[in-house]
């Protein structure tokens, strides 16, 4: 039976060819990332932290750096959080409010430790994919600089930064980044060895992809399982890192504060009444880490192509 | 003694067993009970730098030698010079040669017997370069003759002005008049030591086993960056007089791990973490103690060529030194007692009396508008903000000095202050080369007496990182060389330094600790703390 | 695999020479000398004890003069801040006892971690899961200059199980806290990428084969799964043994071992060259040993790797 009406040709014509729209790859991964609840939730919980720390200082009533004369010194008695006198989180033994600093800290460690983990990344994931699937002599030296530059005293190289090029947030980015890569690259090469091996890689070489482009569209993408995994590893440790390096004169100075810096002043004083100091950038800390390997081992999830 | 009837022997061995216990159980002097263990434990924060007493430079050594050795004199628990290895001495009229008389019976502990020329190998080996010793300034500070020929190498170490008459008579030469040099023989340089096993043992003649002392004690065990015992020297000749038996020290490198390690009795003396000091007063107030020291805390200018063009105008120094509350400072962010400086010299020094220097007259808002009206006279205020970089050496304590400085000088001159800290050796060379506005120091005291400070405040004096130049003070400081009573030349000194503030004298250090209460014979009233665990004591609880 | 061995023992040598040189060069650029002190000396003594020292000469003729001394006497110098010892002394007494404490935290943190994360990949997304992550990431992620006070607080001070501190030659009681310390720092790496790397081995072919040939679990996990999975693991946990031997200085600051991580961030404060050097040379030595140790692992784990 033909259909004489044109518009019905019409209407089956554009029925047979409407298909659904073709999914990528990476939309895959990512409806599979939205799956893992705990991702997800992680995902929410840290963005929920940095709107906090740029809306955060509109209730703020003291200043990161102002000294509450009255709260100096007597912190376990005056220092304690309370609305009234507008310190939330409680005071420093200095007097200073740790609601803001904790603020003005959440600021300073999320972007070192998220900028410092993509460095890291990016560097290192370059350099131990193009060493590990190079092989051979190339192998060799990259893998014996690598060994050098882990072993090298890196207080000196700190010290002597600080005193050629002074102090500065960038000097502390290049004191983080000289280090943070090492690790990565020896695990990036290591999965590499053994999927360079892998039949198709074979089949790519084969059909004569060149070796650059075998690098960067077929090793990379499936290490980035174990990539997104060992990076969100890294973030504590830079956060950490950083805290260490201020704390010799070369990164973010007072009145300026970060994680680290407040827990390791808060971690002293445990004995002494005073656990709001510890608790409050603890907590900001801590629960920012597990929202950051929630959402590594969603992201790891999500990227392995083998998942259902 | 086999007709000794059975019953008188019983009682013979009764009675002695009596009399020894009773003999071991009071002090013989307080008549206190002691208790049956008399171990004194206690904690430093890091390992010793040398238990050679020509060798060792830092505090916590000196008392480990203190307690390995014995020098010409010793202090008591107030300070005073009482007899050492020397019974006394006699000087001449123009006090610069001095004749020390030595014990017959003081001994090493290997049993050879200490004589003057222990002494005189000591004090050649202090000055002499070969030794490296990083002590040896101490030599030229006491001013032997030859010394800087000797310690510049251009003199052999025998042309120094130390010589043992006889085996028991020291006769010492100086090329100047020093009251006060007796007192300068309670340091551990000046230590003897036992040339037989420095000879035979090279730099390892510390070691226990090989080292050999003449102190109340002898070297047992030494793990480094952990544990060192000392126990007691029975060929020590007041042996009879020494009541604890073994002095553990413990290394904790941690303030506040070392704070939990003496509460959970780990340790009989602890240090103060700090900040704590008013709180465990209160807490614990027959265990935490503070007591003067001789050391003072300052903020100095760069007042050299270098130097910020503001800094050059007294009245802009001035101003930064009224502005700072000191009280702030030692009542709320040290608490440990400690004392508001206004001079540079403590008032605990010997024989120095605190001059009534204007600026500490007032009070603190008298200060603080004293100082706005002097920074708007020299042009500065909130429209012209003075920018300044204060640079201190990696410590929580300096930094939160600096903090509260920061802010007070924000607060009431608005000035603009940017902290720089720097690591220790780093900061000591930028200082040194004049390389800052203002830099954070503290000076402590070589002996107890004013110059210690003052000449720090001299034109030639190599510790004058501000370089401060005065042609007065210097001419003062010379005369006071040799005259017998110094304190007028001192106080115009000091009066001078209120008035050009050089530097900005901001708090006299105290010393705090920790101590157990049956722990006794501490020497608190010694403000230089030269403490020996011989005239410790622990009494039963 | 044995002509492999001797050709990375020798390209150790160079790569050994050169840290020592790179190291020598940045140490004595830095300001300051071990000299440099409040109370500086007169310039005249100064220079007498510099060339004692032979601190008065150009830094390669020091450089010569350091290795000649190592390979002739094997002498690493002397410690200018602890007058009385030598490095040799140092290294000798501090890094048995950190390799003591570091191997133990070494075998808790990889026995428990391997555990808890193949446990976390058999059992993906179900709360055995969570919980077993969670677990080590919440005791990896506490800081150690948080845990180790805490954890003298609550044994030595409210239960007075254990001594505060000190090593008494390595008696369990004194190890406990610091393995304790140490191990937690690396558990949850450890189990994050054990599990993820399972993950990735379980999805695979060959793994489907074995399941559907109905294969025991058992055998599936351990004669198939487990070997494959390591490859990450061993890449991590090279340099992490290495690192649990100079990151160990907060141990050290808290538990008073006497080990060596405190003397090398402490060796650089104080411009004690020698000790620095003495150090950098272990650590390099133990990288590239344990890079050569990792590099051989991976041909057992993975047959396909050749080198």
């Amino acid at each position: 039976m033909i259909v004489a009406n044109k518009n019905k040709i019409k209407e089956m014509a554009s029925n047979l060819t409407d298909s659904k729209a073709g999914r990528s790859l990476w939309k895959d991964a990512r409806i599979r990332f939205m799956r893992n609840k705990a991702a997800t939730v992680s995902l929410f919980v840290l963005i929920a932290i940095v709107i906090f720390s740029f809306i955060g200082p509109y209730f703020a009533v003291w200043s990161n750096e102002q000294i509450d004369w009255n709260a100096m010194g007597s912190a376990a008695k005056v220092g304690m959080p309370s609305i009234q006198s507008g310190h939330f989180f409680g005071t420093d033994d200095l007097g200073r409010d740790i609601y803001s600093r904790v603020i003005q800290g959440t600021q300073i460690s999320l972007m070192v430790g998220v900028l410092g983990a993509t460095v890291a990344v990016i560097v290192g994931t370059l350099y131990g994919a193009i060493s590990g699937y190079l092989g051979g002599r190339v192998d060799q030296i990259m893998m014996r600089i690598v060994d050098i530059l882990m072993s090298i005293p890196y207080m000196f190289v700190l010290i002597l930064l600080l005193v050629v090029f002074g102090r500065s947030i960038g000097m502390l980015f290049i004191g983080i980044g000289l280090l943070s890569w090492l690790d990565m690259s020896r695990i990036v090469r290591g999965q590499t060895l053994n999927l360079k091996n892998k039949e198709f890689i074979e089949a790519a070489k084969v059909t004569g992809v060149s070796d650059f482009k075998i690098i960067t569209r077929h090793i990379v993408p499936n290490l980035l399982g174990i990539v997104a995994v060992y990076a969100t590893l890294l973030v504590p440790g830079i956060i950490l890192a950083e805290s260490f390096i201020s704390f010799l004169g070369l990164g973010v100075q007072e009145p300026a504060t970060s994680w680290g810096a407040l827990i390791s002043e808060g971690a002293g004083t445990i004995n002494y009444d005073t656990e709001w100091q510890l608790l409050f950038p603890l907590a900001f800390f801590v629960v920012s880490l597990f929202c950051f390997y929630f959402i590594g081992d969603g992201l790891r999830d999500a990227l392995d192509p083998k998942e259902r | 003694m086999n007709y000794l009837p059975k019953s008188l022997a019983a009682g013979f061995v009764l009675a002695m067993f009596a009399s020894t216990t009773a003999f071991a159980a009071t002090h013989p002097v307080t008549g206190e009970t002691l208790a049956e263990d008399q171990t004194f434990t206690y904690s430093m924060i890091d390992e010793i730098t040398s238990a050679d007493p020509q060798i060792v430079e830092d505090v916590e050594g000196s008392a480990f030698v203190r307690d390995l050795f014995e020098g010409l004199m010793n202090q008591d628990a107030d300070g005073n010079l009482i007899p050492g290895v020397a019974t006394g001495y006699t000087t001449n009229n123009a006090k610069n040669v001095y004749t020390f008389t030595l014990r017959k019976n003081a001994k090493w502990s290997d049993g050879n017997p200490v004589t003057a020329h222990d002494f005189v190998y000591a004090w050649r080996r202090l000055a002499d370069p070969a030794t490296a010793s990083p002590y040896s300034w101490f030599a030229e500070i006491m001013a032997l003759e030859n010394v800087g020929a000797v310690m510049s190498g251009d003199a052999s170490p025998d042309a120094l002005g130390v010589t043992a008459l006889d085996n028991h008579t020291l006769e010492v030469r100086l090329t100047a008049s020093l009251p006060y040099f007796a007192a300068m023989t309670t340091h551990a340089s000046t230590y003897p030591s036992p040339k037989w096993r420095v000879r035979t043992f090279g730099d390892d003649w510390t070691k226990p086993g090989n080292i050999v002392g003449n102190g109340a004690y002898v070297l047992t065990e030494h793990i480094p960056m952990e544990r060192a015992v000392r126990e007691r020297n029975p060929l020590y000749w007041n042996n009879n007089a020494t009541i604890i038996d073994k002095v553990v020290t413990l290394i904790i490198n941690d303030e506040n791990v070392d704070f939990t390690r003496y509460l959970a009795n780990e340790l009989d003396k602890g240090g103060v973490p700090t900040g704590q000091f008013k709180r465990l007063k209160e807490d614990y107030p027959d265990q935490a103690t503070s007591f003067p020291r001789l050391c003072t805390y300052y903020y100095t200018f760069n007042l050299s060529p270098s130097g910020q063009e503001a800094l050059q105008d007294v009245r802009v120094r001035q101003a930064l030194s009224y502005a700072v509350d000191r009280s702030v400072i030692t009542d709320k962010i040290l608490q440990g007692g400690q004392i508001d400086a206004f001079t540079f010299t403590p008032g605990a020094t010997a024989g120095f009396e605190v001059p009534p220097v204007a600026f500490g007259q007032m009070s603190q808002d008298e200060r603080n508008a004293e100082a706005k009206a002097l920074m708007s006279a020299a042009g500065y205020g909130s429209d012209n903000p003075l920018n300044l970089e204060v640079m201190y050496n990696t410590s929580d304590a300096h930094k939160k000095i600096a903090i509260a400085i920061q802010q007070m000088w924000k607060e009431t001159l608005g000035v603009k202050a940017t902290l720089a800290n720097q690591e220790w050796k780093t900061f000591l060379k930028t200082r040194g080369s004049q390389n800052f506005d203002v830099a954070r120091g503290g000076w402590c005291g070589d002996y107890n007496e004013a110059s210690t400070f003052l000449d720090l405040m001299t034109t030639p004096s190599g510790y004058n990182d501000g370089k401060f130049s005065n042609a007065e003070v210097d001419q003062l400081m010379l005369d006071a060389r040799t005259m017998s009573d110094a304190t007028a030349n001192y106080t115009r000194v000091e009066e001078i330094m209120a008035n050009e503030m050089p530097l900005i004298p901001i708090y006299h250090y105290t010393g705090m600790f920790m101590l157990k209460p049956n722990l006794k014979g501490w020497p608190y009233n010694n403000v230089e703390q030269n403490w020996y665990s011989r005239d410790l004591y622990k009494v039963a609880k | 695999m044995f002509n492999y061995i001797i050709k990375r023992i020798g390209v150790a040598i160079p790569t050994l020479l050169i840290l020592i040189a790179v190291s020598f060069y940045l140490m004595h650029a830095a300001p300051g000398g071990p000299f440099t002190s409040e109370r500086p000396f007169p310039p005249q003594v100064l220079a007498n004890i510099e060339a004692k020292y032979g601190l008065d000469q150009p830094v390669w003729n020091q450089l010569l003069n350091y290795l000649w001394g190592i390979l002739t006497e094997f002498d690493f110098g002397p410690s200018y801040k602890y007058h009385d010892r030598d490095v040799n002394e140092i290294i000798g007494q501090g890094f048995p006892i950190t390799l003591k404490y570091g191997f133990w935290s070494f075998i808790v943190a990889v026995g428990i971690g391997i555990s808890l994360g193949a446990i976390a990949a058999i059992r993906k997304n179900t709360w055995i899961d969570y919980l077993a992550v969670g677990v080590s990431i919440g005791a990896q992620v506490l800081p150690n200059f948080v845990m180790a006070p805490l954890l003298i607080i609550v044994f030595t001070l409210w239960l007075g199980w254990l001594p505060g501190g000190g090593w008494n030659g390595g008696s369990w009681e004194y190890l406990i806290m610091p393995v304790i310390a140490l191990s937690t720092s690396y558990m949850a790496s450890i189990a994050r990428i054990t599990r993820s790397s399972m993950l990735e081995v379980l999805n695979t072919n060959y793994i489907r084969t074995a399941r559907s040939k109905g294969l025991p679990t058992k055998t599936i996990f351990f004669r198939h799964v487990l070997k494959p999975s390591l490859l990450p693991v061993i890449s991590y946990l090279g340099p992490a043994f290495v690192g649990l031997i100079t990151g160990s200085v907060l141990i050290d600051i808290y538990f008073s071992t006497g080990g060596m991580g405190y003397y090398f961030v402490n060796s650089a404060f104080n411009r004690d060259y020698s000790v620095m050097m003495g150090i950098t040379i272990l650590v390099g030595g133990l990288t590239i040993l344990f890079s050569l140790i990792v590099d051989l692992l991976y041909a057992w784990v993975d047959p396909k790797i050749r080198y």
